[in-house]
């Protein structure tokens, strides 16, 4: 029964899939007559003017060009034109840096404001300010006192990501069952082993449950960022190809962002399902 | 209190007095030196630093005469002495021992991509630069603010700007004041008002009210030429249209959503809106002012007094690439240098259409105009002169303003003359001229008498 549902799901997607290409392939049709034209002031002109030809690209068109890039993923020919490859490895690198940094600070301060209630209502009325706050907010600011536009998008990252951990590593580590903290007071475990033993493993569903939320966070700013500063990375390949009003590029890069996220979001699903452990 | 009221203003000083405090004004510091070592014989050291002495001791006593008495009663070498001890000498010859080596071979150039920028550009797929012995990396930019905060913050070592923006930084308009120059402009022309092809009917502009335009920047020569054109048509800028500022890039797109009637922007986007069937050129800008200044190269003062070999060898090479984009026949070995992604990222019939000037208008015809778009690299003082008219037309800036002094001390009009006659060109003799705009002549000896001239303005 299972398999079937399998089955019959998989099924559904590719219709779906299909009829949702075949009605882009449909939609993107020229249909504007074009009137006759002057073969000199024809040569001038692109091909929405000449055959009425659709500006939005169609499906096929998009293929082909995905084709392309998988082809030739790493060239790299000059500052600003390399592979999409490269665009990738940039935007990675600057995420999953800033990611760390994040996991650094808000791991052990979500620790130290789970445990204690003091720190707890201390920090509170500052985390509940920050976090709402759009990471490209800090852009600007970021850009004038760090000096450096690689060094601010880091930065985003690192202050966009910290305070889904900060809160759920907090929730989590306040959340611990009074029963085994009980116990261990009562057989004397000494604090750091207390941590270690006890809260941690069973704190760490939740962990990487903000852990998760981040990653999500920190891939969607990445993109925005680097359309801001330019330079390198995936974002700037959307600017760059914008600029050349060249949509099939665009939706290349949309796809290959949204198939990284979902390898991104997926690596720490997985990383929480062997964490998570049956009561 | 007036703009040049505020005393932590940096410029301030600058307008008053010159950082050597041996003048009365950056301008007198600034034509003393750059007079004298256009003269300089050799590369000799010694011959450097005579020149620079002499030209302070002019400096200071301007009328031959006393001079020749201080020298007669003094001698010659306590005079020399005298005045190194109040005023640092040698690194003043450094500054125009233009032969030494260069301090920095690898450099990062930002441009936005756009034709305005193509010597800045093809100087790199053309070899300008290497040339000259650098190593530069043209970097693409997001956008005009970009650009300007990753120069102040020194990821660039020079940019393309648009011209009246190292006015504005130099003046602390928009952004901290931070001394700036701009020693060669890159294009003249080159601009043009596109209209959606839905006002096609809509050619006189009194039929324009309520249009949303785009222009790139706020200081920009796109948003003073538009507001110009307007208002000569009786349409105040402010009340009667909606003037919005609109990155490069994104011109087209907006066009094409409707977001936007028309826009005065640079090239490529005015002839890839008529390339992709979204609008028309309405009026090139070069009918509008025929030879008004566009982009320019700028880099910071710092810039060109810590490294001034290196300065030197950048604005020669673009000098020399803007003089070889100037010659017609060269028009499309640039479209075709300067096409790839890498590059502009454009259609390489579209970079032709603009260089060659026979282009397809939108309407069915096809246009030739070889001056559509034109290269000189000379930074005629009374540009910045109108520029600062307009900003005080507009209301970006308030009170007196020093318009010559700004003009003098941002456009490096003598510095471009002596480095065009190092590279083998011609340099026009005045630093400023008089010229036409829109049938108004502009003087720019009497700039308060032309922007009190205005029925529009803001003052």
């Amino acid at each position: 029964m299972l398999a079937s549902l399998n089955a019959r799901a998989a099924l559904l997607s590719l219709v779906i899939f299909f009829g949702f290409l075949l009605a882009w392939h449909i939609g993107v049709q020229g249909t504007k007559a074009v009137a006759p034209m002057d073969p000199e002031y024809a040569r001038l002109m692109g091909v929405t003017a000449t055959q009425g030809k659709s500006a939005m690209p169609g499906p096929l068109d998009v293929g082909a060009q995905i084709w392309k890039h998988l082809n030739e993923p790493f060239y790299d020919r000059g500052p600003n034109d390399k592979g999409i490859g490269i665009q990738l490895a940039y935007s990675l690198g600057r995420v999953l840096l800033g990611y760390f940094l994040a996991v650094m600070v808000a791991l052990p301060l979500g620790f130290l404001i789970g445990m204690s209630p003091l720190m707890s209502r201390a920090f509170d009325p500052f985390i509940q300010v920050m976090k709402p706050i759009s990471p490209l907010a800090w852009m600007p600011l970021a850009l004038y006192t760090i000096k450096d536009s690689s060094i601010s998008a880091i930065f985003v990252i690192f202050i966009c990501s910290v305070w889904p951990m900060l809160i759920n590593t907090a929730f989590g580590v306040s959340a611990v069952r009074k029963e085994w903290l009980n116990v261990a007071r009562t057989l004397e475990v000494p604090p750091i082993r207390k941590a270690f033993t006890i809260i941690l493993p069973a704190a760490a569903p939740t962990i990487v449950t903000g852990m998760r939320i981040s990653i999500g966070i920190a891939w969607l700013v990445i993109v925005a960022a680097e359309m801001l500063v330019g330079g390198t990375g995936i974002g700037y390949f959307v600017w760059n190809e914008w600029n050349n009003l060249s949509i099939t590029n665009v939706i290349v890069a949309i796809l290959v962002i949204g198939l990284i996220g979902m390898v991104l979001d997926q690596a720490l699903a997985a990383v929480g399902r062997m964490l998570t452990y049956p009561e | 209190m007036g703009l040049f009221g505020n005393p932590f203003d940096a410029k301030n000083k600058l307008a008053k007095g010159c950082p050597c405090g041996a003048h009365a004004s950056q301008a007198e510091h600034d034509r003393v030196f750059r007079a004298e070592s256009v003269e300089a014989p050799g590369s000799d050291e010694t011959n450097y630093e005579r020149v620079v002495q002499s030209a302070i001791l002019r400096a200071i006593f301007p009328v031959d005469s006393h001079r020749r008495a201080f020298l007669g009663a003094v001698g010659w070498s306590t005079a020399a002495a005298a005045i190194s001890s109040i005023f640092p000498v040698a690194t003043a010859t450094d500054a125009f021992a233009q032969s030494g080596a260069i301090e920095k071979k690898a450099l990062k150039v930002g441009f936005i991509p756009i034709t305005c920028a193509t010597p800045i550009i093809m100087a790199e797929p053309l070899g300008f630069y290497k040339k000259h012995g650098l190593d530069v990396e043209v970097i693409k930019t997001a956008g005009w603010a970009v650009i300007r905060d990753k120069t102040i913050n020194k990821e660039y070592d020079a940019a393309h700007m648009l011209a009246p923006m190292p006015i504005a930084i130099t003046m602390g308009v928009g952004s901290n004041p931070i001394p700036y120059t701009m020693p060669a402009v890159e294009n003249i022309n080159g601009q043009a008002i596109t209209l959606s092809v839905k006002h096609k009917d809509k050619r006189n502009p009194k039929d324009w009210k309520g249009f949303k335009f785009g222009v790139p920047f706020d200081f920009s020569m796109h948003n003073y030429l538009l507001r110009y054109y307007l208002a000569e048509h009786g349409l105040d800028p402010d009340r009667d249209v909606q003037i919005r500022s609109v990155p490069p890039p994104e011109m087209v797109a907006n066009l094409r959503a409707d977001n936007i009637d028309g826009f005065l922007g640079p090239d490529p986007f005015n002839q890839r809106a008529v390339y992709d069937a979204v609008g028309f050129i309405h009026i090139l800008s070069k009918e509008l002012w025929d030879g008004h200044p566009c982009c320019a190269f700028a880099a910071s003062r710092e810039f060109m007094t810590t490294m001034p070999n290196t300065y030197a060898a950048l604005l020669k090479s673009i000098i020399d690439a803007t003089a070889f984009a100037a010659k017609q026949e060269n028009r499309k070995q640039i479209a075709e240098a300067i096409a790839p992604a890498n590059y502009l990222n454009q259609p390489q019939i579209v970079l032709e259409q603009i260089l060659t000037g026979v282009y397809a208008d939108g309407l069915g015809q096809v246009k030739k105009d070889p001056n559509r778009i034109q290269f000189d690299p000379f930074p005629w003082e009374s540009f910045a002169v109108w520029i600062l008219t307009q900003m005080k037309r507009w209301g970006q800036v308030k009170g007196d303003i020093d318009y010559n002094g700004i003009a003098r001390q941002v456009f490096l009009a003598t510095d471009t003359t002596k480095l065009m006659k190092e590279v083998g060109l011609v340099p026009p003799t005045a630093t400023t001229k008089t010229f036409v705009v829109m049938g108004k002549t502009f003087d720019p000896g009497k700039p308060e008498e032309y922007l009190n001239s205005f029925a529009i303005k803001r003052t």
